[in-house]
């Protein structure tokens, strides 16, 4: 069904660590090599060795500047995979039923057998979590690894998301924002987790943490610059001719 | 957003279908027997045809069928009972009118009423989207709305109300574009905003995630054609909307003008609505830095 749980009994999502992500795209590989071999159609690739590669990727590093007014820029690594919207927009426009949010966890899916590719929840979708796979022709989006966080054959480490599991800065976490003691919940608390594009309304349950400020050059950093000062300024004698004889020449 | 040619002739030709169909269904013009035939053979033809190539941008249109189970939710699927109930209450009348020489006037009333409910649905499919601020406002479904009623008009011979109908459509698309184009920037949607760093300072993409296209650039950051727009802005509303009110306010509407002015209406409503699509930004491209 299409319409929207009024609440779901855990909120699973991730938080992504704007101050510790190295741009590194280890989940982005993580992600596309566990979700290609998992749940659902294969995420294709077309052309993949020609001139004018495309794929389907569920999780993508975007990287900007930051210019603060009176500070350098920085460079922030922006991961950016479904945020698992608590008023998903993309789930209520499906006109076969095929997305759907769950109740019990809220995490946000597709049933590739009953997607018919339309596209309308691709568009509907802020953030660009959602891509058409080209051989398939159905949706494709984040499962939080579906089959993994509840998958009693693996060990029980490799039981969160691919992309937490890979992560080499532990930018990534993965639980339960539903309960305020879990590791994701206190995370947004401390650090000041924000939502992406709150303006639409979506409530993303993801949260994304701020860099931190980075540390400022202050003006008189050496104690011993004042002793380094040029001694004079209007130089006379041999020095002043000397210098005088160099510019005229 | 990307302008799909399947998607530009349903809601251009279906529109129009619906439009003609909904005028059938109030009488105009009053015919019966073989004209009426003809009449209502044209308005299934334009907008079932136009039903059909909207499967044509499906990825599994094999389960198309399924669109019918989502009506609470999804305007895509209302469109899909709009569309349907609307064909089968104007197939009785229009049978009625046909081989029996009886106007079953409270089934044509129900019929254009849900003519004009499945036109407006298919204008809801964009205009509900927050995502695309130029679609999301209420002109959207007048624009719709007024598009299907011209050319219905036009197609019914209808003349007198055509005329009207093609300088408010002028007006009606010339407001469009002008509120449209600043609404993306009101609505406050700024790269700062997507990547919630604009507290910092200046955010500007640096490095986009991949060097090549994908499916999100094609279909929600189509740009090709904006440097354009306004050159296909003014041969749209001239060829939909003015030189056709020119036409039918100068000379006498006889079947070889006013086949000039459907073409001509059609033509430039095909334009305006590729600019309809090729203009939409999407608010995804913030991320792209567009």
């Amino acid at each position: 069904m299409t319409s929207l749980p009024t609440e779901t009994a855990k909120k699973l999502g991730l938080v992504i660590d704007l101050d510790t992500c190295v741009g590194c795209h280890a989940c982005v590989v993580a992600c596309k090599g566990w979700n290609t071999q998992g749940y659902g159609a294969p995420l294709s690739d077309q052309d993949p060795y020609g001139e004018s590669p495309s794929g389907t990727f569920l999780n993508r590093v975007h990287s900007f500047e930051v210019k603060p007014a009176e500070a350098p820029a920085q460079l922030v690594h922006f991961p950016k995979s479904c945020l698992h919207c608590d008023d998903a927009p993309c789930v209520t426009v499906c006109p076969t039923g095929a997305s759907y949010k769950r109740a019990e966890d809220g995490i946000v899916l597709v049933n590739e057998d009953a997607c018919i590719g339309c596209g309308l929840c691709a568009w509907a979708c802020p953030y660009g979590a959602r891509e058409m796979d080209q051989a398939e022709g159905v949706m494709k989006k984040c499962t939080l690894c579906v089959d993994r966080i509840y998958n009693e054959n693996l060990p029980e480490v490799d039981r969160e998301p691919a992309c937490v599991r890979t992560c080499p800065s532990g930018a990534r976490h993965f639980g339960d924002f539903a309960d305020e003691t879990s590791n994701v919940s206190k995370l947004v608390a401390e650090r000041g987790g924000f939502d992406l594009m709150p303006e639409l309304g979506t409530k993303p349950v993801n949260k994304y943490l701020p860099p931190r400020p980075k540390d400022q050059a202050v003006e008189e950093f050496d104690i011993l610059a004042p002793l380094l000062e040029p001694v004079a300024t209007d130089a006379g004698g041999f020095l002043g001719w000397l210098d005088k004889a160099l510019e005229r020449i | 957003m990307h302008p799909a040619p399947s998607v530009i002739i349903f809601t251009v030709l279906s529109g129009i279908g619906f439009g003609l169909l909904g005028f059938l269904g109030l009488g105009f013009p009053s015919v019966t027997g073989w004209v009426a035939f003809a009449f209502f053979a044209i308005a299934y033809l334009l907008a079932v045809g136009g039903l059909l190539a909207s499967t044509l941008h499906l990825g599994n249109p094999q389960r198309a069928l399924r669109a019918f189970t989502q009506w609470r939710t999804s305007w895509l699927s209302r469109e899909g009972w709009f569309a349907v109930a609307a064909l089968l209450i104007m197939a009785v009348y229009g049978g009625g009118l046909v081989f029996f020489e009886t106007s079953i006037i409270a089934l044509g009333w129900i019929g254009a009423a849900l003519c004009v409910a499945t036109i407006y649905a298919t204008s809801m499919i964009y205009g509900q989207l927050k995502t695309v601020p130029r679609w999301n406002h209420w002109t959207t479904s007048l624009l719709f709305l007024g598009y299907s009623l011209t050319g219905g008009a036009l197609l019914s011979g209808t003349t007198t109300i055509a005329t009207y109908l093609l300088a408010a459509l002028g007006i009606v698309q010339f407001v469009y574009w002008t509120l449209g184009d600043k609404r993306f920037v009101d609505r406050g949607h700024t790269q700062g905003t997507a990547t919630g760093l604009g507290g910092l300072g200046d955010v500007r993409m640096l490095e986009p995630p991949h060097t090549g296209t994908n499916y999100l650039l094609k279909e929600m950051v189509y740009r090709i054609g904006r440097k354009h727009a306004q050159k296909l802005r003014v041969i749209g509303i001239l060829m939909m909307s003015v030189v056709p009110f020119a036409l039918l306010v100068t000379l006498d509407a006889g079947h070889l003008i006013g086949a000039v002015v459907v073409l001509l209406h059609l033509a430039g409503a095909f334009v305006t609505r590729w600019l309809f699509f090729a203009e939409a930004e999407h608010v995804v491209g913030l991320y792209y830095g567009k």
